[in-house]
């Protein structure tokens, strides 16, 4: 069995006794900005990078402090108030690694993307309530990962979500915006309930919801498999994972600085991050409910890669990717501690090229007056050669192209899950095989072949604000990789807070799945040479097969939502409806009748003649007389 | 021979009752002796300045602790501190009232006239429009009465305090200047049945002697708990005293009066009946069944269940298909009637229990009292050519052509139903959870059934709802009639009355410990018994 994750201790002073500061920076920065509205016009942005920025040196701070510590020692809890004193709930952060790894990347990209957004957004007169909504969700996002029990995670995780919210509906004035806002909330909303209900259950089992409560498990039992798959269902929403995926896609109506941001390299992987933080207590190697997180990754892998091959939009066909992407992270995040150093590797690479692929989207966008359709890009690389470079190194760090980052996280993934997993692991294999084939056509159609741009047209270079996140990102899809995954840096730096394999893996250059991926990309890429490079690419997109129609419709996936949910849906509340048409405001309208009608009747009692009052008295009277003798003999 | 032995009297703590009266005796004497165009300028400051003195002096009794602790007069009044908190209350209603009062054109100007009469008219002329100045005297001999009647300790002191109070006030309804045949029409109701009532509380309490063999109340308490409690003289008596009592608080089935007579009064009038007359009665009932039929509660609580009920039902569902807003307002006065029932019953169950009820009632009856009068205040205001537009269509629209009044009619009316924030919600609260309290007591009589008369009560509380927002949907979302009622410019008395019905309606509603506290106060030390 593997070594047990260590021990939680309270922690004071500090940067990390102060971490609390993370999350007031940005949080301040949204409420300036809300608060003060129109007057924070001029210098709004300027605040809100510079409160991410603040937010990101206290994350480095704070992480050169905890490495300092022993190893046994780097998980500090920080205890801030009571919060919930009647339930014994009390509000604090933990500061681990696995926790610091997630707060570099939130406010290391987080601080780019704000600062590419300067100029992505500059011509918005909106631009300072972008930032303020950034801000927010920096904050949120921040608290989901450093709480130190599962309330003040599930309030960051609903901060995220309202953050998503507000910034896929930024253009609200958009019909199509403000129903992906819609459609992203209500869907999200199914996978919060798994995530609440789950939350009862842990805290009605072990009366408490705090990480240093709980106690690790080795074998699982009904009830930890419950709430296992509780949690999942949590982390299917917040992550796109099927059967929750269908958001994802239409969430691309928001700015591309968010679809980046929140939509690639942070938000959605928090699923990831709650089922490797609740591994040890619910997710034990081996369990059913592991299992199940890897059979979810799977399946979204390959959903997700075959969305992204017909995908003529951009930044749908990166939608379709981030999906699959996060399926390699949930496979990887059903395989134990072995699995965890790898999927949160991935995570952390897959954060910087896959937002280093969106903001190079973003880029191409901004030169192309916002076209998405690739079919109207092409030879686009010498017209805009920064943005091609960039882009195409992120592209190489995708398809998991020897040396890069994506090659060694990915294929840790895959390597791993052919040892627990001979099916999960080989389809894996097929996943990054399609993989080669849609990132290529992506990255064939925009930049290489003939020029099929709208006439009004003029292609240029983004400006530096812009251009610089870029390369700093390019550069960590380059190298972030080999120096996390070689000589198991990140797994032995995880360690203490999601536990040691039995036995530390060792990188593997030359293996047969290795090889087998390899060529299978290599087979993927070709292919779409031949298809986009080489041959015409229509403007108009032609019929496809039905398997082409398939995935264009993201295999249906809506089609079944409307069909299972949203339907029956409809039925039920209008069969509600006309019960309370009907039933209740019947009964309700029938008592008021009665009592206005019997109020009328009873109105005729008052005749006005003195003489009836009277005998109304007397009658009284003698009724009273009568009651307190009849009370008296019994 | 036995001599007569000299009455002992504690001048001090009667003072403010003297007071009252003496103004009282002093203003008839103006009546007598001053020329007319003299008399109300002589009757106004005598008037409010005997009335704030005899507030000072029960404010001096409470403030330097001198709150009696035995009977005074010879066991005939008890000023203990329930009374001397009832006493300020009506008090204070009663200066406001007098404020309404003096507003020209409410009172005729010689009310033995025939209506339309060349009488009348030179009555009218003679008078300058300043009406009967006798108005008055009569009003502080009724606040007199008033005092005495929740004060008395026996039985034949409270009826004389019955027929002060009454006597007075049976006259200044059929005053009203307009619309007089139904002001002398209530006046002539009121009288017939106000003294069929008071001969039942005559022939109770001689019952009630033929059991006990005295009329003290305390004296009557002790006999019940010797003597053979099912006498049927005893219950007879008993129920013949209810009766009495009943009537002046307005309980079914004994309110068929109240909705006539609060029309045809003078609205004035009708703001001093339905603040004073109602404190004064609930604090007799309260004291009649607590000092003296004490011993008795397993009797009489369960009859009293069933009128309290009774009361709010027929209150609030009579209220439905009123057209009159005095009418309305009188069955509103019904209904909040039984809901002070409802009080009076939760306070016999343990001594902690009866000072926690007692408060709540005397809570309710000081808020009850204010928003009652400001209502009032504000129906003075909106008028036709021939009087007051009573009829509830005139006030269509009313928030449309005077917001400021509109509104805060509609606040009180918010109060009278019980909405949070506002004094009448901590009122209706406080009597609720004092009731179920009650039930919850071991040894308590009514157990169970108190909170089923607290179900009563929300439920009759959530019909009365109906007919008060209705009033404020008329008022505020109607389109006004063309030749809709002319608001009257208040004078400074009418805006200040209002002024302070709202304000204490709106304070306590926001600080009901303000009046809590003092209601507090006054009940721990309970009746003397």
């Amino acid at each position: 069995m593997e070594s047990e994750i260590a021990q939680i201790t309270q922690h004071t002073g500090g940067v990390i006794g102060n971490a609390w500061l993370m999350i007031a920076f940005p949080l301040l920065g949204a409420f300036i900005l809300l608060v003060f509205n129109r007057l924070t016009d001029r210098w709004g942005h300027l605040l809100g990078v510079a409160m991410s920025l603040a937010s990101f040196v206290v994350a480095v701070l704070a992480f050169f402090e905890l490495i300092g510590l022993g190893e046994a020692e780097r998980r500090r809890a920080v205890h801030l108030y009571e919060f919930i004193p009647n339930l014994d709930i009390n509000m604090g952060l933990l500061i681990d690694p696995l926790s610091i790894s997630f707060a570099l990347l939130i406010t290391g990209v987080g601080s780019l993307i704000h600062i590419y957004s300067i100029g992505y957004m500059a011509h918005d007169e909106h631009r300072r309530r972008f930032f303020a909504y950034l801000n927010l969700f920096v904050a949120a996002m921040l608290l989901l990962v450093l709480a130190d029990n599962y309330v003040g995670l599930f309030i960051g995780w609903e901060g995220v979500g309202l953050a998503s919210y507000l910034l896929i509906g930024f253009w609200q004035f958009k019909p199509s915006a403000a129903v992906a806002a819609k459609k992203a909330f209500v869907v999200n909303r199914v996978g919060d309930l798994g995530l609440l209900v789950g939350m009862f259950v842990i805290f009605t089992t072990y009366q408490t919801l705090s990480f240093a409560e709980l106690k690790p498990i080795e074998v699982e039992n009904g009830t930890t498999l419950a709430i296992g798959l509780l949690l999942l269902l949590g982390a299917c929403g917040k992550s796109a994972q099927l059967p929750l995926q269908s958001w994802l896609l239409d969430a691309m109506e928001g700015p591309t600085p968010v679809s980046a941001l929140i939509h690639a390299a942070t938000m959605v992987t928090a699923g990831v991050y709650l089922v490797v933080r609740s591994g040890a207590y619910f997710f034990p190697e081996g369990s059913g409910a592991a299992l199940a997180v890897a059979i979810v990754g799977a399946a979204t892998l390959l959903a997700g890669a075959i969305i992204g091959c017909a995908k003529d939009d951009i930044k749908k066909g990166l939608a379709g990717s981030t999906m699959s992407q996060i399926g390699y992270m949930m496979l990887g995040a059903g395989l134990g501690p072995a699995g965890y150093a790898f999927a949160i590797g991935h995570l952390i690479t897959h954060g910087f090229f896959k937002a280093d692929l969106f903001l190079g989207a973003g880029s191409v966008m901004h030169g192309m007056n916002d076209e998405v359709n690739m079919r109207k890009y092409g030879g686009l690389r010498k017209y805009m050669p920064l943005t091609f470079w960039t882009f195409f190194i992120g592209y190489l760090a995708i398809i998991g192209f020897p040396l890069l980052s994506g090659y060694f996280t990915k294929d840790g993934i895959i390597e791993t899950a052919i040892e627990h997993n001979q099916v999960l692991g080989w389809l894996a294999v097929l996943g990054a095989g399609i993989t080669g084939f849609y990132m290529s056509r992506m990255v064939f159609m925009t930049f290489f072949g003939q020029k099929r741009w709208a006439e009004d047209a003029h292609p240029h270079e983004s400006p530096t604000v812009m251009t610089v996140p870029l390369i700093v990102l390019s550069i960590g899809a380059i190298f972030l990789g080999g120096y996390l995954v070689l000589s198991n840096r990140l797994l032995l730096f995880l360690a203490p807070a999601v536990g040691r394999p039995e036995e530390l893996p060792t990188f593997h250059f030359v293996s047969v799945p290795g090889i087998t991926t390899l060529a299978l990309v290599a087979v993927g890429a070709g292919y779409a040479w031949v298809r986009y490079a080489q041959a015409e690419v229509p403007v108009v997109q032609p019929r496809g097969s039905f398997v082409t129609t398939f995935a264009r419709r993201d295999l249906y996936g809506d089609a079944l939502n409307e069909s299972l949910l949203m339907r029956p849906g409809q039925w039920l509340t209008r069969i509600a409806v006309f019960f309370d048409n009907r039933g209740v405001d019947g009964l309700v309208n029938g008592l008021a009748a009665g009592i206005g009608g019997s109020s009328g009747r009873l109105r005729r009692i008052q005749t006005g003649f003195a003489r009836t009052y009277a005998l109304s008295i007397f009658i009284g009277a003698a009724l009273l007389t009568g009651a307190l003798l009849l009370v008296g003999t019994i | 021979m036995n001599s007569i032995p000299a009455p002992t009297i504690e001048y001090g703590t009667l003072a403010p009752l003297l007071v009252v009266f003496a103004a009282a005796v002093i203003g008839v004497l103006v009546e007598a002796f001053a020329p007319r165009y003299l008399r109300k300028a002589i009757h106004v400051p005598l008037t409010l300045l005997s009335l704030l003195g005899a507030f000072a002096l029960v404010l001096v009794q409470v403030l330097r602790g001198r709150v009696s602790t035995t009977a005074s007069a010879m066991g005939a009044v008890a000023v203990d501190g329930p009374a001397l908190f009832i006493w300020g209350v009506i008090l204070v209603l009663s200066f406001v009232c007098v404020l309404l009062i003096n507003d020209e054109g409410h009172f005729v100007a010689s009310a033995a006239a025939v209506p339309g009469s060349a009488d009348e008219e030179e009555a009218e002329s003679m008078s300058g429009g300043v009406g009967h100045t006798e108005v008055y005297p009569l009003v502080l001999f009724a606040v007199g009465g008033m005092l005495l009647f929740p004060a008395s300790h026996d039985l034949l002191t409270m009826f004389v305090a019955l027929e002060v109070m009454s006597l007075p006030l049976y006259l200044l309804c059929g005053l009203a200047r307009r619309r007089r045949l139904l002001s002398q029409e209530a006046s002539m109701k009121y009288f017939l049945l106000g003294a069929f009532s008071s001969a039942f509380f005559l022939y109770g309490t001689a019952m009630v002697y033929g059991y006990a063999g005295t009329v003290s109340l305390p004296g009557i308490n002790q006999a019940l708990a010797v003597g053979a409690s099912l006498d049927p003289l005893l219950m007879i008596g008993l129920a013949l005293l209810g009766v009495g009592l009943l009537f002046k608080i307005g309980a079914a089935p004994f309110q068929a009066w109240k909705p006539d007579v609060y029309q045809g009064a003078p609205t004035p009038i009708t703001a001093l009946m339905a603040s004073g007359t109602l404190v004064a009665a609930v604090g007799a009932v309260l004291r009649v069944f607590w000092v003296g039929l004490g011993n008795l509660d397993w009797n009489w609580r369960p009859v009293i269940w069933v009128v309290a009920a009774l009361t709010m039902v027929v209150g609030s569902v009579l209220a439905i298909t009123q057209t009159e807003i005095k009418r309305m307002l009188a069955y509103s006065s019904i209904a909040h009637a039984g809901f002070l029932l409802v009080g009076v019953m939760a306070t016999f169950a343990t001594p902690e229990q009866n000072a926690v009820s007692l408060k709540a009632v005397l809570f309710y009856l000081a808020v009850y009292g204010f928003t009652t009068v400001g209502a009032f205040a504000i129906v003075t205001l909106v008028r036709d050519p021939g009087g007051e537009a009573g009829h509830l269509s005139r006030w269509a629209g009313l928030g449309k052509r005077a917001p400021v009044l509109a509104g805060v009619f509609a606040f009180f009316l918010l109060a009278f139903a019980g909405i949070p924030l506002t004094s009448g919600f901590f009122g209706k609260y406080a009597v609720f959870a004092a009731a179920l309290n009650s039930g919850t007591q071991p040894g308590d009589s009514m157990g169970g059934w108190m909170a089923g008369l607290v179900v009563v009560g929300v439920v009759a509380s959530a019909v009365a709802a109906f007919f008060y927002v209705r009033v404020i949907v008329l008022m505020f979302f109607s389109e006004p009639a063309a030749d809709g009622p002319a608001i009257a410019v208040p004078t400074a008395g009418t805006v200040a009355v209002i002024a302070l019905a709202l304000l204490v309606t709106v304070g306590v509603g926001l600080y009901p410990e303000s009046v809590l506290g003092v209601a507090d106060d006054a009940a721990s030390s309970l009746f003397i018994r």
